[in-house]
């Protein structure tokens, strides 16, 4: 039913109010026509008797009582999708800004999703290589999981995001069927112009879809960009076969988005003014992350999210925490020490990493050698904030050891650069950086894998360590 | 006849009906969404919908149901995954392929499979709600034992011979003393909602074991129970669920997943399927009902899928059953409260969460307990409740209000998770109410040695926690000798003992009697290296003899069937402190 409605009855930041509307449904996408023949796009997210609630995509500005023509589509925003979406770039509404003209559509599909049932998933198993060694050594990113970057304004999140995008590669028999969607929400046009250019050099354009809201775009924009990008990765994954890594940044700027949206629509808030369903909003744009059975593709996201003021209690990386399966936090302290990546290993996690790796993944080594370096570096902290009170002179020769093993580690485990890394070559330097330590050191690792693994004598002369005090002390105090 | 006026997201308003009633369940608009009426005036009637809304229009037709919400409580439970209103997600699979699509119609349970029952009651037999009528071998693990329902009190006037019947069949008719005719047939529907009832509750004096060491020792809980797990994200409380569902022992698991990650329900259902139970050799899903809701699903049958899973369990409580149930997580449960709150724009108290969150937490936690059932037989609820503080943060309103009705607290630390040492429970932190009154039990079924040397680890461990303040101000170096065994034996404990491995074959379950052997092991390294200082030896010998490094290992090193192997250890440690004499 293509019904138009002239006028409307009240507007108010993003919302529109229109009055004695019939057979319209929840959801639903509304063109709205101007005087000057533009037109914008809502979609009603409120319905009250015979007055509707419309949210106006790209602003109400110009927009006055009397001047709009108002025109119901009968259905949920929808996005034309094919094959030849690959290599294009889009605004945040999906609709191509490449000037290269429309895409041919072989399908539409609702951007907003149903969710997936549980039984119809599929555990995701099978790793995908970053060739970062903080990455794949530590918090591996498996296909089909969602693992979100959490940094802070001025942390090199997005070099880390175009080093992923550049490096990262499958294994097995089904690596050339990769594809990388990039959905930027809120980011300057600087910030997109880059990821764009690093995508040209690196010559992997072609398997790119960008989709760009820039911070100048229409805020509640921003709403549909993530959606959009998320829609056409399930499409290619599950039509086309092929694995999906979705990148989307920056959180942050959707939520405050979302924030602005519900204030607007006059909800009560709940923590530091967000909607009480910022939860829930969130989940359905993590949730769509997976594998399904019976389909060979996969989606897998990188979402990237600034934590405002660097806290990480704050209700977006919190709220992100509790859906996504790990996070990678980018640390300040290591970035101003000059360490890039510069990723806080003690505070990232990935949940699903424990089934992708081990023998038949990664290496039957990678478990043990992840455990025993958690346990250890968490204790060169321990160590590190004793020194700070003590001084680093006073210390036991075990912590002096700890204090040397945090040293190298940072300086040849975390830091890399933009050097791509094997995932053997990551778990070879892993066991060179504990062999620093002394054997019975080792308290989380048994016998039989420090028997194949552990070698001191090549950690003394790899790390030029014969000079050192510190090993001398150690066997001293031995004998 | 009563038709849409105003959609708010799940929250959907009627104006000027009159025949509805609160709490009862409806049908919505064209493609009858599932909802439930939740409040009524003279004006309109306010009902929440238990699925999306999206193309809902004004105008649409309101379906009355007549009934509340409710479970259908039948064999073919056990071994099914369903969503928050019981519908189940396999047969949802099967209608409408990866994805759910709102309107789906399934019945909760298989109407067309049938069961071979063999009936316990004969014509002219005098029963009443509660009783056994029949049972029917549900799994290979479980006998479902078929419950007289609600209201039903009389004579038998026909009773099936045994045989096979499916869901619906009439096996047998009641007549009652107004001469009425009640139709009993395999399965009964309750309201959610409403607890079921029970003829008495019992004192609470069996624990509920689950061969996790920190809390088979630590912090018990008993049997009909509830605790509490707080924590993080990160913190490993979904790890702790599945261990803890896995290895205790209760007959049956109730799992709610309620508002968490799919990918996380997956692995739970693969799991469960993979996984043999050790004592009967089945797999662990023949005993086990899950409940997935993940976050993305409707949030009103979030809601609602904390009360499906706990009439569930009460069902199974009612045949004579220990049931355990697990919650993961109640934090997402009580934001689903709010955001239903937030769309009636209700009065918010705490954080935006209504005034009513408490008392919604403690009806949903009393409904745990020891009870006698009304076919004379006992059972028991249990419930273990995950926690997710916003921000990690205890002092939020959930946390602080689901303390005052659990009486365990396990209490997940991030700076442990950090370090990988799981279960990351916070022994300063953790408590546990139950232990007095378990006392006896473990006393009398394990050895009076158990609670001794609990006791004794609790005392190591608060003096380790006063002597890491003067560590961390003046360094480990300048303690005394007899401190610095303080503190080795305190890590013997944290990374030989509370640390446990849950992907090692026998770490992941550990019995009592290991545990108990387990502690006075280290109890009698304790007892040992101290006579060796008393008698002037230094620390750092003790420290080199590498005794500490060996004792940590027993828990990988002896196999839990083979627990001579302790004998061995005890004259390890004779030996190489010898050595040091």
């Amino acid at each position: 039913m293509n019904l138009q409605y002239i006028g409307l009855k009240e507007i108010n930041g993003p919302l529109i109010f229109l009055d004695n509307v019939k057979g319209i449904g929840f959801d639903e996408m509304v063109e709205i026509r101007l005087e000057n023949g533009s037109v914008r796009h809502g979609r009603v997210v409120e319905i009250t008797g015979d007055l509707a609630a419309i949210l106006v995509f790209e602003g109400t500005r110009d927009l006055s009582l009397t001047n709009t023509v108002i025109k119901f589509n009968g259905k949920p925003m929808e996005i034309g999708l094919s094959k030849n979406v690959l290599g294009r770039v889009f605004n945040g509404i999906g609709s191509p800004i490449d000037d290269l003209g429309p895409v041919y559509v072989d399908e539409y599909r609702d951007i907003n999703g149903e969710p997936l049932n549980p039984v119809s998933r599929l555990y995701p198993k099978n790793y995908i290589n970053t060739g970062i060694s903080s990455i794949d050594g530590l918090t591996t990113l498996i296909r089909g999981q969602k693992l979100p970057i959490f940094s802070g304004s001025g942390l090199p999140h997005n070099d880390l995001a175009v080093q992923i995008v550049k490096q990262a590669k499958l294994t097995g028999k089904d690596a050339d069927k990769f594809a990388v969607i990039f959905a930027a929400m809120g980011v300057t046009n600087d910030v997109a112009n880059y990821f764009r250019r690093s995508f040209e050099e690196a010559g992997v354009l072609d398997n790119v879809v960008m989709f760009l809201n820039l911070s100048n775009d229409p805020i509640i924009e921003r709403l549909l960009t993530p959606r959009c990008a998320l829609t056409t990765a399930e499409y290619l994954a599950y039509k086309h076969n092929m694995h999906i890594l979705v990148v989307m940044t920056d959180m942050t700027a959707y939520c405050e988005a979302l924030r602005e949206f519900s204030s607007s629509k006059g909800e009560i808030p709940g923590r530091k003014g967000y909607p009480g369903y910022l939860y829930s909003d969130l989940a359905s744009l993590f949730e769509r992350a997976g594998i399904i059975k019976n389909a060979k593709g996969s989606v897998t996201q990188i979402p990237i999210l600034t934590m405002p003021n660097d806290d990480i209690t704050h209700p977006i990386p919190d709220l992100t925490g509790y859906i996504t399966e790990g996070q990678i936090v980018l640390d300040r302290d290591l970035h101003r020490q000059g360490v890039y990546p510069p990723i806080g290993v003690l505070p990232s996690l990935s949940r699903l990493m424990k089934d992708g790796i081990g023998a038949g993944y990664t290496r039957k080594d990678h478990q043990p050698l992840m455990n025993q370096i958690f346990a250890s570096y968490a204790k060169v902290m321990d160590a590190r904030s004793l020194a700070s009170v003590i001084g680093e002179d006073e210390l036991s020769t075990t912590d002096k050891s700890y204090i040397q093993f945090g040293k190298y580690f940072e300086k040849h485990f975390i830091s890399q650069g933009m050097i791509n890394r094997e995932i053997r070559e990551t778990l070879d330097l892993g066991w060179k950086l504990l062999s620093i330590f002394p054997r019975e050191e080792l308290d989380r690792t048994d016998d039989k894998i420090l028997d194949e693994f552990y070698n001191h004598e090549v950690a003394v002369s790899q790390f030029e360590l014969n000079d050192d005090l510190i090993i001398k002390e150690l066997s001293n105090e031995e004998n | 006849m009563n038709e849409v006026y105003s959609i708010n997201g799940p929250v959907i308003k009627v104006k000027n009906a009159k025949n509805f009633k609160i709490m009862e369940k409806v049908f919505v608009g064209k493609q009858k969404l599932l909802g439930e009426v939740i409040s009524i005036n003279d004006d309109h009637t306010v009902i929440q919908v238990y699925e999306s809304t999206t193309g809902l229009m004004r105008g649409e037709k309101v379906y009355n149901s007549g009934e509340a919400i409710s479970a259908v409580l039948g064999p073919g439970l056990l071994g099914n995954i369903f969503d928050g209103i019981q519908r189940p997600l396999y047969s949802i699979f099967e209608a409408n392929g990866a994805y759910i699509k709102p309107g789906t119609n399934v019945d909760c349970l298989d109407m067309k499979k049938t069961w071979n029952i063999k009936m316990k009651v004969k014509t002219g037999d005098y029963i009443r709600f509660g009783q056994i009528f029949a049972v029917v071998q549900e799994t290979s693990l479980i006998e479902h034992r078929l419950l007289v329902p609600k209201n039903v009190i009389g004579e038998v006037i026909m009773a099936k011979p045994d045989g096979h019947y499916s869901l619906e069949d009439v096996v047998v008719q009641v007549k009652d003393k107004n001469d009425t005719i009640h139709n009993l047939s395999l399965y009964q529907k309750w309201p959610i909602k409403e607890p079921r009832p029970i003829a008495k509750r019992l004192p609470l004096t069996i624990p509920l074991v689950s061969g996790q060491r920190v809390i088979d020792t630590l912090f018990p809980i008993a049997k009909g129970g509830s605790a509490a797990v707080p924590g993080g994200f990160g913190t490993g409380k979904t790890m702790m669920q599945h261990q803890f569902a896995k290895w205790c022992d209760a007959d049956i698991i109730v799992y709610i997943g309620c508002g968490e990650r799919g990918n996380e329900m997956t692995q739970t259902l693969d799991e469960f399927t993979e996984l043999i139970d050790p004592k009967s050799n089945k797999p662990l899903i023949e005993r086990t009902v899950l409940i997935a809701n993940t976050s993305n699903m409707p949030v009103a049958a979030r809601e609602a899928s904390i009360y499906t899973g706990i009439t569930i369990a009460e069902y199974y409580r009612d045949m004579g059953y220990h049931v355990a149930l697990m919650a993961d997580s109640t934090s997402r449960w009580a934001e689903a409260l709010r955001e239903i709150s937030g769309r009636l724009e209700e009065m918010p108290a705490e954080e935006g969460f209504p005034a009513y969150l408490p008392s919604r937490i403690s009806q949903f936690y009393e409904r745990a307990g020891y009870v006698n059932t009304l076919s004379d037989s006992s059972g028991s609820v249990s419930i273990v409740g995950a926690i997710s503080p916003q921000g990690a943060d205890f002092s939020e309103p959930v946390t602080q209000n689901t303390k005052r009705f659990v009486r365990a607290f396990w209490a997940l630390d991030k700076e442990l998770a950090y370090a990988r040492h799981y279960a990351a429970i916070n022994w300063n932190l953790s408590y546990s109410e139950y232990i007095g009154d378990l006392s006896k039990w473990y006393n009398k079924n394990i050895s009076t040695d158990f609670l001794e040397s609990r006791q004794r680890f609790i005392t190591i461990l608060a003096e380790e926690n006063k002597l890491m303040e003067i560590v961390k101000l003046i360094g480990k170096d300048v303690l005394p000798d007899d401190q610095k065994l303080v503190l080795e034996i305190a890590r013997v404990i944290r990374v030989g003992y509370l640390q446990q491995n849950a992907f090692h074959k026998d770490d992941t379950f550990v019995p009592l009697e290991k545990q108990l052997r387990m502690m006075k092991l280290i109890l009698y390294l304790e007892k040992s290296a101290s006579n060796i200082l008393k008698e002037g030896k230094a620390f750092s010998l003790l420290q080199k003899s590498n005794i500490f490094e060996k004792i940590i290992k027993v828990k990988y090193d002896i196999p839990n069937d083979n627990l001579d192997m302790f004998e061995e250890y005890y004259k390890i440690i004779d030996e190489s402190l010898s050595q040091i004499r």
